[in-house]
């Protein structure tokens, strides 16, 4: 059979610095019919780069430096805008990553669809609609004739995401280009995308491009993986056999399981630091968006509290820190009762509670050096200046092994998404506390990078004895390191206890779907899934 | 501060070298000008000549000395009243945005009434209680483009004040001072600065109109947008008289311009 898409020998260079430095090296790759392509790799490895080139398309501050992109007997390479123009879209299409933000808020979701076909020339906008709601069906979109003709806030994450795959499919390519289209979503919801996924690439018999730092999501939809990293190719095989026997040590540890933490266990001699009892809360004043909330966290250990976006697990992190107070019920920190707002406690009890975000982008002010993030609670709480102040920063970026004097007069913002995440966790550091509120703080990074939050987190609490309220929708990192696991939905506890409970059977029907919806690294996960919840709904 | 000169930009340069040249023509006023602020010394609207650099405005007064004289007036007071107004205005912002709730309504809905009447109708109502002198007319100015400022710089600092960096330290237990001066203000700067460029210029133009109404600076001051009202006439007659007060409105505008946009640059982190 013919190679759709063969690319030979390309290299990309990126502008900064004042100067072009290569970010893909010397990479060659085909695709047939039929077949889909993983590539994988963590941020900067040039996965999202290469898929675009695939287009003949160069980023603002990259270009294409040499070797050839063939699509369907077409050089791209250095084709002109028009000749790219007839063929993107119509030979090969872009999903990208955030469906949320690819529509227009302002226009139908179908008549987006149908932009492209009418534009080309394909079809009138009555046959474009006709199709569009035959490939809503494909992909699973519940009630497709009427779905389209909402607009993009009236549609789920997951909705949205399969509704932006219906229109890469709509001016009919050979080839998509898949760029993390799951990476934003949940577990529940993930599989939705991954299903329409296979549903085009086997029952349409199209080829795609599917890149992902995941390597567990890729085994289920790719035909065979390549491993990229700082923009060179790592290796390359067909997916079972390079998940069952790979070469490198690169990849290997991509592939590792995560299991950081030897059992600890939980007995009620152990102090208790933090009590909550019954606890609700509202925003409204109407609706409770918490309700009967009971939770114990005992010292040294960490609490692993799970659910899907919208179950209320950040804003009982808000209740207990204080910033939205609960209605009734009571937290009882250190065998204190904290009063419910923020203002009433006192500076000590603030002190002994620090939280980590999600978002190091957002956790730290762009404006202030590293030296200033981590010296102001020293001067706060402690009251610490000067060459004493500049010594324990130093020795808090050491503790979470960052070189002190490379890193200390840098800019927030001259730094990597783990590299700020590590100085958020030394901002908590620096306050000595007794429990840290952890709000998804691995969700946002790479693979890699998470794993080595995880691992100083982990670390820092056998050194310290510090207790984790680990808040995260990510069932492999709860296995990796809670001693307890909660488990949340529509603002109630439905299930909690130890580990080794929660994980094994029987399950609370919730958590039955959450753990079965983590992704697993088996080819075969997916299929026997899907087969699985088909033959349960007949 | 002086690598950071030496950095600078062409057009940086060229404006601040056009402000410099403005404030230094203010300060030595006396020492460059032949004649009196006031006094009249030739024919009305005569053209330029050796004894006249500009020629004569409308009542006979060299045109030259009385535009540094202007000049003198109107930035000094342009620059006060800008400078105050920011201070006032972006503080009540940054107070409105982090303390929100009531004090948010309160102070947001007294500017809402200053807002609500047409500016100049204020101002003249202030003026004619109070009396037009310089300090009054600042004060009257400022409090006018405060409400303004008041608008942005309590939008940007609600943008600001839902990020993460703004709970951690209110978390910690920051005061709003802190919050105020370390975590909200830095961030807001690069708009805030833009806005300074822009109402510095249009407090020329207010000046002016209230000059025309009689309550700005009160003649025999020159100041550079009651010169232009002075003289406004002479245009019909083909004289090009009051074009020159403008020019220099529009000169100085484009140099404090200039310095803005780099300001922007640097503060904002772009680099293209």
């Amino acid at each position: 059979m013919n190679n759709l898409l063969e690319i030979k020998n390309l290299y990309i260079e990126g502008f900064y610095e004042e100067r072009w430095h290569p970010i893909v090296r010397d990479i060659s790759l085909d695709l047939k019919r039929g077949e889909v392509l993983g590539l994988i790799g963590e941020s900067g490895a040039g996965k999202s780069t290469i898929g675009l080139a695939a287009m003949g398309y160069a980023r603002q501050g990259c270009r294409l430096t040499s070797g050839s992109i063939n699509l369907e007997g077409i050089e791209l390479f250095d084709a002109t805008e028009e000749d790219l123009r007839l063929v993107r879209g119509s030979k090969i299409a872009y999903v990208a990553q955030s469906a949320a933000a690819s529509f227009n808020p302002s226009h139908r979701v179908i008549k987006q669809y149908a932009e492209a076909p009418v534009h080309h020339g394909l079809m009138n906008y009555k046959e474009a609609e006709k199709e569009g709601i035959e490939i809503y069906r494909r992909l699973f979109l519940p009630t497709p004739e009427k779905i389209g003709y909402r607009y993009p806030h009236e549609l789920s994450g997951g909705q949205l995401q399969r509704a932006m795959v219906a229109m890469a499919m709509s001016c009919k390519p050979d080839i998509i280009v898949f760029d993390e289209p799951t990476t934003a979503l949940d577990v529940t919801t993930q599989i939705e995308v991954l299903a329409a996924v296979k549903e085009i690439t086997e029952k349409m018999n199209k080829a795609a491009l599917y890149i992902t730092h995941d390597l567990a999501v890729v085994a289920q939809v790719a035909h065979r993986i390549m491993v990229l990293r700082n923009g060179r190719l790592v290796e390359e095989g067909e997916t079972r056999a390079l998940i069952k026997k790979p070469k490198e040590k690169y990849t290997r540890e991509l592939l590792n399981v995560r299991a950081l933490r030897e059992e600890k266990s939980i007995t009620d001699r152990m102090d208790v630091i933090l009590d909550i009892k019954d606890v609700a809360a509202t925003y409204t004043g109407v609706e409770t968006v918490l309700e009967d909330i009971d939770l114990i966290l005992r010292r040294g250990r960490t609490v692993a509290l799970v659910g899907e976006s919208g179950s209320g697990k950040s804003t009982l992190a808000k209740v207990i820190t204080g910033l939205l107070p609960a209605i009734h019920g009571s937290i009882t920190f250190l065998g204190k009762e904290l009063p419910s707002e923020l203002k009433k406690r006192k500076k000590e009890d603030l002190r002994k509670m620090q939280m980590i975000y999600q978002m190091p982008d957002t956790a730290l002010n762009p404006k202030q050096t590293v030296r200033k993030v981590i010296g102001r609670p020293l001067q706060f709480y402690f009251g610490i200046r000067g060459q004493k102040a500049e010594d324990r920063i130093k020795d808090l970026l050491r503790k979470i092994e960052l070189d002190p004097d490379i890193y200390i007069d840098r800019l927030t913002t001259e730094l990597s998404g783990g590299e700020k995440q590590r100085i958020c966790i030394a901002r908590a550091l620096a306050a000595e506390p007794d429990l840290i509120i952890c709000d998804e703080v691995t969700s946002a990074l790479d693979q890699l990078v998470a794993e080595g939050i995880l691992d100083l987190l982990q670390d820092l609490q056998n050194k310290t004895n510090m207790s984790y309220l680990f808040i995260t929708h990510d069932l492999a990192t709860v296995k990796a390191i809670a001693d307890k696991i909660v488990i949340m939905l529509e603002g109630k506890i439905i299930e909690q206890g130890e580990k080794k409970e929660i994980l094994a059977p029987p399950h609370h029907e919730y958590t039955d779907k959450l753990l079965a919806s983590v992704p697993e690294m088996d080819p075969d996960w997916l299929d026997n899934l899907l087969d699985e919840r088909a033959s349960t709904f007949i | 501060m002086l690598k950071l000169l030496r950095q600078s930009p062409l057009s940086a340069r060229i404006g601040m070298g056009i402000v410099l040249l403005n404030c230094l023509v203010a300060v030595f006023a006396p020492l460059i000008v032949p004649y009196g602020e006031t006094s009249v010394v030739g024919d009305v609207w005569e053209s330029s000549s050796v004894k006249f650099y500009l020629g004569t405005d409308h009542l006979g007064r060299d045109l030259f000395t009385r535009m540094v004289y202007g000049g003198r007036n109107t930035i000094a007071l342009a620059f006060i009243t800008t400078a105050l107004s920011f201070l006032a205005g972006s503080f009540l912002g940054f107070i409105a945005a982090v303390k929100g709730a009531w004090t948010d309504q309160l102070i947001s809905r007294a500017i809402d009434i200053i807002m609500a009447f047409p500016t100049l109708i204020f101002a003249l109502m202030i003026l004619s209680v109070v009396g037009s002198s310089i300090p009054t007319l600042i004060f009257t100015i400022a409090l006018l483009d405060s409400t303004r400022v008041y608008r942005l710089s309590r939008a940007v600092a609600m943008d600001i004040e839902v990020m993460e960096f703004v709970e951690a330290a209110r978390l910690r237990g920051e005061g709003i001072w802190w919050i105020m001066r370390h975590e909200i203000l830095p961030n807001a700067m690069p708009p805030l600065v833009a806005e300074f460029g822009l109402r510095f210029c249009f407090v020329f133009l207010f000046i002016a109109s209230l000059s025309f109404l009689g309550l700005g600076l009160q003649p025999p001051l020159a100041d550079w947008g009651g010169m232009v009202k002075e003289n406004a006439g002479a245009i019909t007659f083909g004289i090009y008289i009051p074009l020159i007060p403008a020019g220099a409105i529009a000169f100085l505008t484009v140099g404090v311009n200039l310095i803005v946009d780099w300001f922007l640059h640097l503060s904002s982190g772009l680099h293209e």
